[in-house]
Formats: C-alpha cells, structure tokens, sequence
C-alpha cells in the first residue's frame, strides 16, 4: 500500500509556495521581474526535455515540477534589470551541468539553482551586483536607477571607513526590508513573502523547520554576539536577517531534500553550518553575500554528514524502566 | 497518549467492517489442511487416506521444538495427503478431508457458557496449549506454548496483549474484544498463570474506543490487568513497537522481548488459550475480516481451518468488478494471494480486495533523498541507503546498515513519493545478509 505522497506533488507544493515571493518580486520589479521568470523557467524545461531526449534517451521528467523551481529560483536570485541571455546561459548551466550531468533529479550533489547563481556571479559581476531600485520603472525593461543592496552598502561603507551611524542613514528600514522595498534581486526582498511560503512547506510536510530554523538562527545569534562585542564594527542581527538571500537560502535552497542531509542531527549540523559559513563570507569574506557560496560548500559536506549522522537505532540504547 | 517514539507513518484506516457482528461461515466441502500452519517445522501426519476423523481430533503433529499440532477442523474422510497450493504461493503437503456431518470429538466442551475458574496448573495449562495447537493469531503464527517457556536465566516481568490491530482495514481483534470480551479476560489470566507474571498490560489504538471501553470496565473484574489506550500510528503492532509504547522500554537489537521482561501475544490468542484451556477445544476455527472499499458485505467471519479462500470472498458478495489483488492479511504487510482456492489457515487474519487503482504500483522514479523514509522507520533504519544495497548487488553491506532490525513494516515503501520498492529491496538483502551469517556459523 502507498500513501499520497509523490515527487510531482512535493515539487508542485514548492512552486506553490514560491507564489508569493514570485508576486511581490513582479510588484517591485514590474514586467522586468516577470520576463525574466518566465526565460528561466521555460530554458529550465527546454534544457532537461532536450538533454532526456537526445543525450540520455530515457522518457521526460520534465512534468514533475523539479525543473521549474530551478527556473524560479534562479529568477529570484538574479537582479531584475539583468541581460536576458546571462539568465539563458545560468539556467542552461544550472541544469545542463548541475543536474543533469549527474543523471537528474535526486542525483545531483549541488543544488542547481546555486550553481547557476554562482556561475552568473562569476561571468558577470557587474551586472550581478548592481540592482535597480524598486517601485521604479516598472513598466519598462531597461532599468537606469540602480544601486547597491543594502549588504554592499554596509560592506563598502565599513571598507571606506565610514562610521556604522554613517552608514545606517542609506540602508532601508526593516520595516521596508521586511516588506521587501529594497535593492536586492527578485527575490531577496520580502521575508514576509518567504516566510510564508516556508510555512506552506511546513505544513504540508515537504520541508520540516530543522534546516531554516538552525541556519537563521545562527545568524542572528553569531551577528548577534558580534554586534555585542563592537556594535561599531557590526552591524545588527536583525539587519543580516533581513538582508540579502538569507530568507530565500535558508527556507527554499538549503531545504532542497535531494542536496541536504537524511536525518534530523544532519539537518541540524548543515543548517548551523550555512549559518556559520553565511556570517564568516559576510563579515570577513570579500564578496556582501554569502548565502550561495555557503549552501554550496555544506552541500559538498553532506556525504560527510550522512556518514556521521546516522538515525538514532531502535534498540540501540537498552533504556529500562 | 503513549505510543512508540521512532518513526510510524498513518495510512488510511477503513475499517469498514468494524461494526459488523461476527457470523459463521457454512462448512466447506472439502477442507484442505497445510501441514504449515506455524513457524518452525512443517507438522507431520498420523492420519491415513481413507481414515475417518472427528472435528477436533489430532491429525498431524508438531514433533520439534518449533512446531505445532493440527487437528481436524471437520468431521469426515481423509481423501489424500498431497501437495496442495497455499497462501505462501508454493505447492505444499496438506490434508485433504471430505466433510461428512460435523461430528465433534466428544471431550470438546461446545456450550456459550464462559467458565471463569482457572483450576488447572502453570504446566498444565502450557501443555493444554500446546496439544491444542494454538500459534500466534495476528499473524507471525509463533507457536503460542514456545513463547510460554521463559529460557532459562530470563525472567518474564509482563504480558503484553497485542490488541492494535495497527493495520488498514483489519477487524477481526475488534470484534473479538467487543463480542468476546470476557472469554479475552479469561484467556489473559491463563497466559499470566503460564508465564507466572503478575501483571498485563492490553494495547489498544484509540480508534477502537468502545474496545477499550468494553474490557476497561471488565478488567476491573480481572486483577493485574490493565487497558492502555494508544495513539494511532502504524506499526504500533509490531511487538517491539507495542512494548515501547506501552512499558517504555527497548527491546535490544537482535533479542526478543523477554530481553526486557516482556512476553507479546495477541489477543485473538488470549481467546484461542481460553478455548483451549477452559473448553477444551483446539484451534480449528478463527475469525476472518473479508473486506475492501468495493465489496458489497464486508464481514467478520468465523472460518473452520481448510476452508477455501473463494468461499469466503462468496459470502461477502463475491469479487467486485475493479478489484486488483486480493490480500491475505492487511494492506501493508499482506501479500496479494494467487489463486482464491488456497485455504484458511491459522495465520490468515483477513482479506484484503484492493480495487484496481489503489493496487496498482506506483511509477518508479530516482530516489530524490527527501529522507522521508528515514523518518518513517520505526526501527530507525536507513531504508533508501539498505534498498541500495541489492540494487548494486552488494547486499553484504547491509548487515552493518541492521538489516536484520527491519520488521518488515513497509512504511518505507508507504512514504515514498517516487514509489521505489524500498521494502522488496530491504527483504532481498535480509535473505542475502542471513545467508551469509547462516553461513559463517558454519
């Protein structure tokens, strides 16, 4: 007998739940947020459905929904005014090379969304890095008012030696950041959005909270420790959760079930960490964000993870009374 | 609510036919008797073709350690002892008798009337046991009395009543405990004698709650009894599973329950041990739950031992349309039988028809390491990474994986959204991990 759990469900829930930061990246960004989803998506699905059928021979998958949460999550990872052919050529090395070069869905080590995100960064950093403002133009494509995202203001203005009073006056309120009236990319901007969205995950048992909960928490609590120290130097905890993809690593890409541990003490040493990792790039590494690089490195750990965290046995520990 | 802590999925309960009174069934014709009715070795025959025998009367016994007596569940000829297709799928010997009248062997004690006073001995009542054949009813059938001897150096502590009932669909424990509440008692104050334990403990998931009521209320009666209501999670039933919900304690990996004191029997059992002991009477009939979403009457039947499958299927409206497999025993851990000639035996606790669409097997797809299955496991096993193991062929590496933990549950395979045989796999590499240690013992 089988219960109603299927891939496709899982992957269509996930897309499901990516609604909302979808919506409030197309109310920020305007028809730019919009096309570019729409290119990553369909790239996503021409790639995986062109790869089956002529390189691997076997029936397409493409209807499982898998390959469209990578198409969405790279739109959501990239900033709105970005060329359409970079977006082309990250989605058709997000699948292409991250997934199905290791055979497709299940067998790929890395998320692939990252892996595209990561390689845009790399080819294109200019473009990758500048963001237009939003609310602003949102009905044409080519964007002229653009500026740093709140993690690069904080992170050039400490470089130039500005005062961290200095530098709090151009950031964002939280309120706004939390909304997501911000720089950043499509989908780094609301975490009421994605917060949303993890729930829906949670409660429909597609993700359990272990991963999101330990990765932001250790944030917060690490920034937290540090803001302690030398509130001059560092910024506040509340602010390195609100910035940037913390929200949308910690609740859609690290949750990714193919690339992250099997059991709950192995979900709990990964998310802690991507927390660690995510701090360390932000504080002291020399790119603003480090949400991808970490995933990705704690992803290549997680062989390692499972090896040392194995389920607790039943009948291991003879407890009687 | 206690239950058990690891692992445990929730499939669909239906239980359609719980409020459906227990009926007999009519005699068969003919009754083809296995001489495998129980773990361990097969019985062995002393009756002849063209022997006349009584119902109750010994036909086959059981001559090793594990093993267990058969006795005519008619009355009439032997016909032929002959390899005979049973619920395992295989061609094995049996006993086949032309039913002639029902004539009982006269030392039976036929009458309704319960009779409460224990008066035989602890040995007495384990021989009683013994001689009458009775094996574990919920379905591992175990012979009951083999069970009753605590090895030397253990010390048995509790008995535990397996009332769960923890599969989809299955009625037949329900309606013995509403219906035979009282003989159930009775039966449990014998195995306690048995086993010289002062206290028992009768697990009941709450979705039986007028079960639970029933034999609260009689346990009062009964002193060192106790009704424990349990939460709903599969596979509660799995003795190891019972225990921890119900006394908390751990069954170590490899040993059996007197490990920790403890000794699991059903409670389809406890009414067998009562027949037997108080009535006399040896295991030649059981209930059967014969149900399925599509089937027009969905019954508890009480079934002679021989009886054929399809005769059972007939009684409930016979087999609808759309059916896809007929299960012996519940949805999750049963096997879809053959041929619906096989016969009744001890072991077969229900039948299952499972319409077309919900039997038919998932699409298999990659595993996609949602580690659902991981988080199913009731023994905290690795399921994906054991079924591994025989998709490669190098099922040697499961027996560092425990392996032989798995109780075969299938809530792996339940729980997996890309439909992969978990547990076909997991069962293929358990047979290849026992043979190897079988073999290094050598």
């Amino acid at each position: 007998m089988h219960g109603d759990q299927t891939v496709r469900k899982i992957m269509w829930g996930v897309v499901i739940a990516l609604i909302p930061a979808m919506l409030v990246s197309f109310w920020y960004f305007g028809i730019g947020a919009l096309l570019l989803t729409a290119v990553a998506v369909l790239t996503c699905l021409v790639v995986e459905f062109l790869i089956q059928k002529y390189l691997l021979k076997e029936p397409n998958s493409i209807g499982d929904g898998s390959a469209v949460i990578t198409g969405i999550l790279l739109a959501l990872n990239v900033p709105s005014n970005l060329p359409v052919w970079m977006l082309v050529v990250g989605s058709v090395v997000a699948i292409g090379v991250a997934k199905m070069t290791f055979g497709g869905l299940g067998k790929n080590p890395f998320n692939p969304a990252l892996v595209g995100r990561v390689f845009m960064l790399i080819s294109f950093p200019v473009n990758m890095t500048s963001w237009p403002t939003p609310l602003v133009n949102r009905t044409v494509l080519v964007d002229a008012i653009t500026g740093p995202t709140s993690l690069g203001i904080v992170k050039e203005g400490l470089a130039k030696g500005d005062s961290m009073s200095d530098i709090m006056t151009q950031l964002p309120s939280y309120a706004e950041m939390l909304l997501g009236n911000m720089g950043g990319s499509l989908g780094e901007v609301s975490a009421i959005a994605l917060i949303l969205g993890g729930l829906f995950l949670i409660i429909r048992r597609i993700i359990t909270w272990h991963i999101p909960v330990t990765f932001i928490g250790t944030v917060f609590l690490f920034t937290g420790a540090l803001y302690l120290i030398e509130p001059t130097q560092y910024i506040d905890p509340v602010f390195h959760l609100l910035a940037g993809g913390l929200m949308l690593g910690a609740i859609f890409m690290a949750t990714d079930m193919v690339t992250s541990p099997m059991t709950k003490s192995g979900m709990v040493v990964f998310g802690i960490g991507c927390g660690l990792l995510t701090v360390l790039i932000r504080v002291w590494g020399s790119y603003p964000e480090g949400v991808s690089f970490a995933i990705l490195i704690m992803n290549a750990l997680v062989p390692l993870i499972n090896k040392g965290f194995k389920p607790k046995k039943f009948g291991e520990v003879v407890k009687n009374g | 609510m206690k239950t058990f802590k690891i692992g445990g999925v929730h499939p669909e309960e239906n239980k359609i036919s719980a409020g459906v009174a227990i009926k007999n069934l009519a005699l068969p014709k003919t009754a083809v008797i296995p001489l495998s009715q129980s773990l361990g070795a097969p019985s062995v025959p002393i009756v002849n073709k063209g022997d006349k025998v009584l119902t109750g009367q010994l036909i086959a016994q059981g001559t090793s350690f594990i093993s267990s007596n058969i006795h005519a569940p008619v009355s009439g000829t032997v016909s032929k002892i002959d390899d005979m297709m049973d619920a395992s799928g295989y061609r094995r010997k049996a006993i086949i008798i032309d039913v002639e009248g029902d004539d009982w062997v006269d030392t039976i004690d036929r009458s309704q009337e319960i009779k409460q006073e224990i008066t035989l001995s602890k040995e007495e009542i384990i021989a009683c046991i013994k001689n009458a054949g009775i094996v574990g009813l919920g379905g591992a059938t175990f012979p009951t009395h083999v069970k009753l001897m605590v090895p030397e150096g253990k010390k048995a502590e509790y008995l535990i009543i397996n009332a769960v009932e923890c599969e989809p669909y299955l009625t037949s424990d329900h309606r013995i405990m509403l219906e035979k509440g009282e003989e159930v008692m009775i039966g449990i104050k014998l195995l306690m004698k048995a086993l010289a334990v002062e206290k028992a403990f009768v697990g009941i998931e709450n979705n039986k709650p007028d079960a639970i009521a029933h034999l609260s209320q009689l346990a009062e009666k009964y002193s060192g009894i106790k009704v424990a209501a349990l939460k709903v999670k599969y596979p509660q039933g799995g003795e190891k599973q019972l225990i921890k919900a119900l006394i908390n304690r751990e069954v170590p990996s490899g040993k059996l329950p007197i490990e920790v004191g403890c000794v699991v029997q059903n409670v389809g059992t406890a009414y067998a041990v009562y027949e037997a002991v108080q009535k006399n009477k040896p295991l030649i009939e059981r209930v059967v739950t014969v149900t399925g979403k599509a089937i027009a009457n969905p019954s508890n039947f009480i079934v002679r031992i021989g009886t054929p499958v399809s005769a059972l299927l007939e009684a409930a409206g016979g087999i609808p349309d759309e059916t896809g497999k007929v299960i012996n025993g519940g949805p999750m851990m049963g096997k879809a039988v053959n041929s619906t000639e096989i016969p009744v035996v001890k072991g077969m606790s229900g039948l299952v028809l499972m319409p077309e669409k919900e039997a038919k097997r998932m699409k298999v797809s990659n595993c996609i390491r949602c580690a659902k299955c991981v988080s199913a496991c009731p023994m905290g096993l690795a399921p994906y990474l054991i079924a591994q193991t025989s998709e490669i062929g190098q099922e040697e590496m499961a027996e560092s994986l425990r392996v032989l933990d798995c109780i075969e549950c299938g809530s792996c395979s339940f729980t997996c959204p890309s439909g992969r045989p978990l547990l076909e796999n997991i069962r293929m590499a358990k047979n290849k991990v026992g043979q190897i240690i079988r073999s290094r013992a050598k």
